[in-house]
């Protein structure tokens, strides 16, 4: 009894707090728990030391101590003239940049190139500030209006008509190419004698299809030409696709009780599209044409990376969806895609794109070089990104479709509201990784004479004005500055997307 | 078990096979409007299954289902419409978790009913208050514990005013001091007259709220009765044998 009495305590006086003991905080905390806490992370300690010291060091005195900073030659750079062992020669930078950011752009029409730059930024960075306000109206004019801009700023070039002048022609494109076909069908069936009537037959039923269809559309390819008759075509064109296409969503959206609102938006969309065409002078031949072979060094790399990265998405969800499809002919056909894509090299694909895809087009069907370079890009990447989406896929819990599929939500519903952003926040980490691959890769576009920043670079080691003993170094060591900015770059902000987009996973 | 006039989901002649595994074996079943039905059985019986056919998330190979005048044949035709009318609640919630709670319950209302955001979620948060949980509209249900997961999941189901609630072992995953919340939201529920068809080893709830018991083994039904008469009198030897284990 006695013992049970003498182990009740009650205290008297409360404990003040007390700093904690110095060699477990601060500096010699952390030099004791963490750096020098055992004998193997002494070790550890002394080896990391020994190997920043022979790399930061010897790197620092390369770019910085022993630099070249002013000059106007190679001379300049050269140990003799310097007085000192030379290390990177940044005259020579200097005297290449413009070279490097533009290539061969015409000198006075460089401002469009930083034209378009500065919209790409003033367009993305609110883009990816979160906080920021209309995000849909923000997307939109970044991944629809802007590449249209964009086009017509880098490469120049004016409008002849519009949506209808563009729709009648591509339909009566469309219409003639069925009928020459047909018409060849026809006159084989003549010639050969086996089979021949059926085929006859067969390209007499195409012709009339062909003449069936050119007079549906008769309506239109009228109204082209009364447009293109007139003094200002674009302008009659502008006004008559802007009448159309407001009527009929004003129309498709209910009318006088709700059609207010999209009739509002698509006169706004429209009146904006009016202002490009005459700031821009696109109805009187735009600005002057600028050659895709004369575009070159960053501005080459950011087109591709840019336009592969956003184009890729896409194709890559579709491609992704299209492999877990249920109907085989889709499934199969996705399956070939992307094991076709990712079993050839990307070189092999840019080769192909530029020199023997020209070979298979008919007569005068050309695209552009460095078009083709983008769809091979977009493509490639595309099959990459659809396998890197589909293992998010696979991540989504069968449950999630269910319960979306109980609450009557339809498949593409579920798809896109429940399923897909799932899907694409599991994989983030992935789909940076093949974004920061294809950011590089862009270099390989030089093989298929697109001079890209690395391009450019290589080019310029040619030139011998600044040919001496450390231009390939100090070159390279510029051209990898700027590909770890923009990796990094992408490499942090996903990180930041990622930890804000699984706020759901904190509990 | 015949049909009746005021039957809201009518069950004839439904046969299903996985594969070669003949799962369900001609269950026949009608369940009139307003009534609560507990569909037992051991694991692998068929009652999950036998409830998922109901709002097509199962397809079946013969047999036809009535939910509310809409015939749902093997063909499937009219899926979403008997969605619409179909709530259902799962063992293992499957909430959105990358959606608020809040967002949960007006996504079907607004992306199938078409509503203004601002009505869904007045009436989401009529049906979040109802299940007694207004104050965690704005978390993610990841920071919910199970018990309150499942209240929102039957509150998501709820804003679709459905005509019959499914509920497939609504308390199974659920820690034992939690499923009592769950079980008072159901009864609730049932109190309100809400059509519900619930698979439940919950012997307790069964024998409070149900109407009939639906005793299932092999892939049909074995008996069926109501709980005073299931509990008291069970006739066939299976069942009795059921019973014998799962009441200590």
């Amino acid at each position: 009894m006695s013992e049970i009495a003498a182990s009740s305590f009650v205290r008297q006086e409360l404990m003040p707090e007390r700093p904690a003991p110095i060699k477990t905080t601060g500096f010699i905390g952390f030099l004791r728990t963490r750096l020098f806490n055992s004998p193997t992370n002494i070790l550890l300690t002394i080896v990391s030391i020994l190997l920043l010291w022979f790399t930061v060091v010897p790197a620092v005195k390369f770019l910085l101590v022993d630099a070249v900073w002013h000059g106007t030659d190679r001379d300049a750079c050269l140990a003799d003239h310097a007085g000192h062992v030379v290390g990177a020669c940044w005259p020579y930078v200097a005297a290449k940049f413009t070279q490097f950011i533009y290539g061969f752009y015409p000198e006075p029409e460089r401002w469009r190139v930083n034209l378009t730059f500065l919209l790409a930024a003033l367009l993305l960075l609110p883009l990816l500030i979160p906080r920021l306000p209309a995000k849909s109206a923000n997307a939109a004019l970044f991944f629809i209006a802007f590449p249209v801009v964009a086009f017509f700023l880098l490469h120049g070039g004016g409008l002849k008509g519009f949506g209808i002048s563009w729709t009648a022609s591509l339909l009566s494109g469309f219409v003639d190419s069925i009928g020459d076909a047909g018409r060849q069908l026809a006159s084989a069936g003549e010639a050969t004698a086996v089979i021949g009537p059926l085929l006859t037959l067969l390209g007499k039923l195409v012709v009339l299809l062909s003449t069936a269809i050119s007079f549906v559309i008769w309506p239109l390819v009228w109204l082209r030409d009364q447009i293109q008759a007139t003094s200002r075509p674009v302008w009659a064109d502008f006004a008559a696709s802007a009448v159309i296409v407001s009527v009929l969503l004003f129309a498709l959206n209910g009318g006088f009780r709700t059609g207010w609102r999209s009739l509002v938006i698509s006169l706004i969309v429209f009146a904006g599209i009016g202002v490009v065409i005459s700031a821009m002078g696109l109805d009187r031949g735009g600005l002057p044409l600028v050659d895709t072979r004369l575009w070159g060094g960053l501005l080459v790399t950011l087109v591709v990376a840019v336009t592969g990265i956003v184009a890729s998405m896409p194709v890559g969800i579709v491609l992704a969806l299209g492999r877990r499809a249920t109907i085989p002919l889709i499934r199969i056909f996705s399956i070939t895609f992307i094991e076709l894509w990712r079993g050839v090299p990307l070189i092999t694909v840019l080769f192909f794109a530029t020199y023997m895809l020209p070979l298979f087009m008919p007569g005068n069907f050309t695209i552009d070089g460095l078009v083709r370079v983008l769809i091979g890009v977009a493509l490639f990447s595309g099959a990459y990104n659809a396998e890197v989406i589909r293992g998010g896929l696979q991540a989504v819990p069968r449950g999630q479709g269910e319960a979306a599929s109980a609450l009557g939500l339809s498949w593409w519903k579920t798809t896109a509201l429940i399923v897909m952003p799932q899907a694409l926040r599991h994989v983030i980490p992935g789909l940076v990784n093949s974004f920061i691959a294809l950011f590089k890769d862009t270099s390989l576009v030089s093989i298929v004479a697109l001079f890209d920043l690395l391009g450019q670079l290589r080019a310029s080691f040619a030139d011998p004005v600044w040919s001496t003993p450390t231009t390939l170094f100090t070159g390279f060591a510029f051209a990898g500055m700027i590909y770890f900015v923009f990796c990094f770059a992408m490499s942090r902000y996903s990180l930041f997307v990622e930890h804000r987009l699984n706020a759901h996973r904190r509990s | 078990m015949t049909m009746t006039a005021n039957s809201i989901v009518s069950i004839a002649g439904l046969n299903k096979w996985f594969g070669d595994f003949h799962v369900l074996r001609d269950v026949n079943i009608d369940v009139a409007k307003g009534e609560r039905i507990v569909i037992c059985g051991p694991s692998g019986s068929g009652k999950s299954t036998l409830i998922r056919c109901i709002n097509a998330l199962e397809e079946f190979q013969e047999g036809r289902i009535v939910v509310d005048d809409i015939e749902l044949g093997p063909s499937l035709r009219r899926v979403d419409d008997v969605r619409r009318e179909v709530g259902m609640v799962f063992q293992s919630f499957n909430l959105f978790p990358h959606l608020t709670v809040l967002e949960n319950c007006t996504l079907a209302p607004i992306w199938v009913r078409h509503l203004p955001k601002k009505d869904a979620e007045a009436a989401a948060m009529k049906y979040l208050e109802r299940v007694k949980i207004p104050q965690q509209a704005r978390k993610f249900p990841g920071q919910l514990s199970g018990g309150q997961q499942q209240r929102v999941a039957i509150a998501r189901a709820l804003t679709m005013n459905p005509k019959v609630m499914l509920f497939d072992e609504p308390t199974s995953a659920l820690d034992p001091e939690m499923v009592k919340e769950v079980l008072d939201t159901m009864v609730d529920l049932a109190h309100e007259g809400m059509t519900m068809l619930v698979v439940t080893h919950e012997m307790g709830f069964a024998r409070e709220v149900a109407d009939r018991i639906v005793f299932m083994d092999a892939g049909q039904i074995i008996e069926a009765n109501t709980p005073a008469d299931f509990f008291a009198n069970p006739q066939h030897a299976r069942t009795k044998l059921f019973l014998s284990q799962i009441l200590r």
